[in-house]
């Protein structure tokens, strides 16, 4: 299948959170930024100035169209912002993950993919 | 019958019965297969979703103590390197590989992370102060990340097996509940077919045998009256012959009583 072989290639992970979860992830060494003819960052750094347009096409850029990304970081209280599109997406690769952030204690209930196993076991 | 209506359309012969059970019997093996393949995933699948669960909360762990220890750094650093790291990040140190593991014919990716060596982006943050804080910052950082790869794979092979089960659980049904009797139904009416057939051809057989009965019994009369018509002329013929053939003594015998008689 193709889909595998894409896979290989996913290497990298990707981050779209909040000034402090971003440091302390490109801290650990995941900042990637592609080489200079089309410089592509591979993260995104989002306040409370940051307009939900930019937050959605960040989300569109590194879930569909690069395909060197396997996992998807984004802050809960973030992907409440874009919550549609993020419980909308139901694609394995790249994985969505919601981390918790410093100033938003991590809530459970909100996450996409514990509502389905939740719903899946009938709670 | 409703059930009558349901099933394949196939002329009732004795082929077609044969294919037909053939059919029948692949579907009862797939059945079996498909329903064992599906308890197979649907146990892995269970258990995935309570490591979830319990990665999930480990998470939230992880990254409380990760944030300190990051606030350790702002308050060691005495400023906010935020903007420094993000402009010094150039190629990713902690990449991940995707591995695939096969559960009854799923192939399930997993994610393993490895660090690249000998890339440093930010061996001059915290050159000033803070160096040690950075470091231990780091370290949490790495080990968070790890854990959250792993809860990436968790989360990944769950969304392939909810997919995979739904997949086989829909063809375990309509396996159970459209092939199979539509393969019963089949089988059914072929077999009254042919029964029907073997009940016309029998009959037609009897017919035959009555009329082929009938036939040589007339003949039978035929011949029985031929020889009884034989046997009336041959006995006829016979009297008519005597005469001819013992003349001479009946005519002497006869002609003696001729002669009694006129004497």
């Amino acid at each position: 299948m193709s889909s595998h072989a894409d896979n290989k290639d996913r290497q990298f992970l990707a981050v779209i959170g909040d000034e402090d979860s971003v440091t302390g992830l490109l801290l650990a060494g995941i900042g990637h930024v592609t080489p200079p003819p089309d410089s592509q960052k591979n993260f995104l750094v989002v306040d409370s100035k940051t307009d939900t347009a930019t937050i959605e096409e960040a989300f569109q850029r590194f879930t569909t169209e690069r395909k060197d990304i396997g996992i998807v970081l984004i802050n809960q209280h973030i992907a409440d912002r874009i919550r549609h599109r993020v419980d909308t997406y139901t694609a394995a690769f790249p994985a969505l993950l919601e981390i918790p952030s410093k100033d938003h204690p991590y809530d459970p209930e909100k996450d996409s993919v514990l509502r389905r196993v939740r719903r899946l076991f009938g709670e | 019958m409703s059930g009558a209506a349901d099933r394949e359309a196939v002329f009732p012969t004795r082929q077609s019965l044969g294919l037909m059970k053939a059919k029948l019997k692949g579907a009862e093996t797939g059945h079996s297969l498909l329903k064992r393949k599906s308890e197979a995933l649907t146990k892995r699948f269970r258990e995935i979703t309570r490591r979830i669960d319990e990665a999930k909360r480990k998470m939230g762990r992880v990254m409380q103590i990760a944030s300190l220890s990051l606030a350790e750094v702002t308050y060691a650093v005495g400023g906010n390197i935020g903007f420094q790291i993000q402009e010094s990040a150039r190629s990713a140190r902690f990449r991940i590989r995707a591995k695939q593991e096969n559960v009854s014919g799923v192939l399930l990716p997993t994610f393993e992370s490895y660090l690249t060596e000998g890339n440093n982006d930010f061996a001059m943050t915290g050159l000033g102060k803070g160096g040690q804080q950075v470091q231990r910052c780091r370290e949490t950082y790495a080990r968070a990340v790890e854990a959250l790869v792993e809860l990436a794979s968790l989360q990944t092979a769950f969304v392939i097996l909810d997919e995979v089960i739904k997949v086989v659980n829909r063809r375990v049904n309509a396996i159970e509940h459209v092939i199979i009797p539509r393969t019963e139904n089949t089988i059914k009416y072929i077999n009254s077919e042919l029964d029907e057939l073997d009940r016309e051809e029998f009959y037609r057989l009897k017919k035959v045998a009555n009329k082929k009965q009938q036939d040589v019994a007339a003949q039978d009369a035929e011949i029985k009256r031929l020889k009884l018509e034989q046997e009336a002329r041959g006995k006829k013929q016979a009297v008519a012959d005597e005469p001819e053939t013992s003349a001479g003594p009946a005519e002497l015998l006869e002609a003696e009583g001729d002669e009694d008689v006129i004497f």
